[in-house]
């Protein structure tokens, strides 16, 4: 009784937390469903090429019957044969197609009116160019920080000028890149699994511990002969356990459905992975040391997770953001495990690549705990 | 009660709270198989006392000995003979009574046998399989003085463990409590602020308030006590329950 190591607390413990999981479908919907749900959509959404439709404004000029004004735009649309229709109010518009295969058909939508009703529409998003004719050139009006807007105006433009594009159908200039490791899911699977990690540990070690506070269970525990410890260590058991299979079922529905693949080592893979957790697990008991309100937990959890989540290079590359930004995301320990996780993944790395932010998210993980037990409060 | 060594000895504690004296010299002994109602409005200072007994605070004065022994480097050995039950206490949701009952089980060594003994003793053999989340309030509270009385305790504390129950519910614990007294030699602190509770279950009665004990006794020494006058009038008045004898001690009610 007086061993250091009780396996009988420790395993029904586990096994409650356990049996609390899988008998929760709300938990498992998130932790498993839902990012297989998010990697087929976003994977889908960017693997497939997609077709462009946008909106344009296309300005009357003052005085000059709807029929006649314009002459430069209208010529060049009936020269090519954009197909005039009307919407549901009467008014017309035209409609021209650039077809291509390799970056996918763009149609754009020449609706006529006027300025000002132009502008509602850009304000309401249903637009993003407005165009129309000064002197016998056609200008374009556009918030040029906008990336699509930017887009555009390279399409548009480009076809004005050289309206060659319009039967070209081809880029054969262009040689798409298909092979595994340059997909926009290759870089997204391995940053799923990362965020999935630090999701998963921080709501369900950190707000698990708040909330047994708050419900007094954890004052209750520990006033028979529960080792403290025993119960720590069945709540980071499980929820690493539960991030193995999350993470396991994730790869496998990408592996089927996209083709994923480790290129490195799968032992280096699973040590970062690993690490991550414990780099988590650290964290999440830090934060849930001292609360008894799940409502601060709350804050508490959102403050850690989402800025990590928005800069650490989960859905696009961290290298976007200002130079000076960037040594400082590269040490979150989201940032570590999805770059690392990611190297292994997609370009072939083995241990010698992930030895350092193994060894940092370990110690991470390893600093809060010891941090985080020094001020805990069992009650 | 039998002058051998008491179970629980509480001498001089005091204990504050910032700004708050939350107990203020209390000397308080219980023996073996002694029922002892702690009998006070909120904020009297009850489930502090009970909080220290219980080792989870310590006090800022004074000692407290359970078994002759003090909390520290005692820990370990204390928590096995102690049993408790807290006024509201929520177990982990998704787990059936009789997944519960075994968890707890686990922290004292106990095997199963005596996990089903237990669930028939609070009578929820019907309810073994049910999750918590799906129990009455009742239910959940007898659950929860199962789960303190599955290491056949030596100090069983019930911190107002009948607050918020209807009637029915509440006979229910009482009868499992008094079931308790006849076959064991349990000693128990109860705080409550129901006269009536504290006159059926308990054979001596502390009155407390503002962190200081008013009187103790049996509920027959409390009664027939003749010093029960309002405190500076120098009047003498017998009074017929409690609940008029802390309004004498105190100008006020209990439920106040």
């Amino acid at each position: 009784m007086n061993s250091p190591f009780r396996y009988k607390q420790l395993i029904q413990l586990t096994l409650a937390y356990f049996r609390q999981i899988i008998r929760e479908p709300g938990v498992l919907f998130w932790g498993i469903a839902f990012p297989i749900l998010m990697s087929l959509g976003l994977g889908l959404a960017f693997t497939k090429k997609a077709d462009i439709f946008r909106d344009v404004a296309w300005i009357k000029t003052q005085n000059i019957p709807a029929s006649q004004e314009g002459s430069l735009i209208r010529t060049f649309l009936e020269e090519h044969q954009a197909k005039a229709e009307k919407d549901k109010d009467g008014n017309l518009y035209y409609r021209l197609t650039i077809l291509n295969d390799k970056l996918g058909n763009t149609t754009f939508t020449f609706r006529i009116m006027d300025w000002q009703k132009a502008m509602v529409m850009l304000k309401r998003g249903n637009l993003t160019m407005i165009i129309g004719e000064n002197n016998g050139k056609i200008e374009y009006h556009f918030d040029p920080l906008n990336p699509d807007a930017q887009l555009i105006y390279l399409k548009l433009s480009d076809l004005f000028q050289n309206p060659s594009v319009l039967t070209q159908n081809s880029n054969p200039d262009i040689k798409p890149l298909t092979v595994t490791g340059t997909r926009y899911i290759d870089f997204l699977v391995p940053g799923l699994i990362a965020m999935g990690v630090m999701m998963s540990i921080m709501w369900g070690i950190s707000y698990e511990i708040i909330d047994n506070r708050a419900k007094k269970l954890l004052r209750r525990m520990v006033a028979t002969p529960m080792k403290k410890s025993h119960y720590l260590i069945a709540l980071i058991t499980v929820r690493i356990g539960m991030n193995f299979v999350e993470s396991g079922f994730l790869f496998l529905f990408t592996w089927l459905a996209f083709g994923i693949k480790v290129q490195g080592s799968v032992t280096a893979l699973l040590t970062i992975f690993m690490a991550g957790n414990i780099s988590f697990a650290g964290i999440a008991i830090f934060m849930s040391s001292h609360t008894a309100k799940t409502e601060i937990g709350n804050g508490l959890i959102n403050l850690v997770s989402m800025p990590m989540m928005v800069l650490s290079g989960i859905f696009f590359s961290y290298h976007n953001f200002p130079d000076w930004s960037q040594s400082i995301i590269q040490k979150f320990p989201l940032t570590m495990l999805a770059d690392g996780v990611r190297s292994v993944f997609i370009e072939g790395a083995g241990f010698a690549e992930i030895t350092i932010p193994t060894l940092i998210l370990a110690g991470i993980g390893i600093i809060f705990f010891i941090a985080g037990l020094k001020i805990f409060r069992w009650h | 009660m039998p002058q051998e060594n008491p179970v629980i000895e509480v001498k001089n504690v005091v204990k504050s709270f910032k700004t708050v004296q939350a107990v203020r010299g209390v000397n308080l002994r219980i023996f073996q198989g002694q029922f002892v109602a702690l009998l006070g409005p909120n904020g009297a200072g009850k489930t502090t006392l009970v909080e220290m007994i219980e080792g989870i605070q310590k006090p800022d004065e004074g000692e407290i000995y359970i078994l002759g022994k003090k909390w520290k480097g005692n820990d370990d050995e204390l928590r096995k003979i102690i049993g408790l039950s807290l006024q509201e206490t929520r177990f982990i949701d998704k787990l059936t009574v009789r997944e519960t009952i075994k968890l707890f089980a686990s922290f004292f060594e106990l095997d199963d046998a005596r996990g089903e003994e237990i669930i028939s003793i609070v009578g929820l053999e019907e309810k073994k399989k049910s999750y918590v989340v799906n129990l009455s309030g009742g239910q959940r509270q007898r659950l929860a003085l199962g789960i303190a009385l599955l290491n056949n305790p030596k100090i069983l504390l019930l911190d107002e463990p009948t607050t918020g129950l209807d009637p029915n519910a509440r006979r229910e614990i009482w009868a499992i409590l008094q079931g308790l007294k006849i076959r064991s030699q349990t000693s128990m602190i109860l705080t409550t602020h129901y006269m009536e509770e504290a006159e059926k279950l308990c054979d001596h009665i502390v009155i407390i308030d503002n962190g200081l004990i008013l009187r103790e006794g049996t509920l027959k020494e409390l009664l027939s006590d003749e010093n029960a006058g309002q405190p500076g009038t120098g009047r003498h008045s017998k009074v017929s329950n409690l609940d008029d004898l802390f309004t004498v001690l105190t100008g006020r009610h209990l439920h106040e």
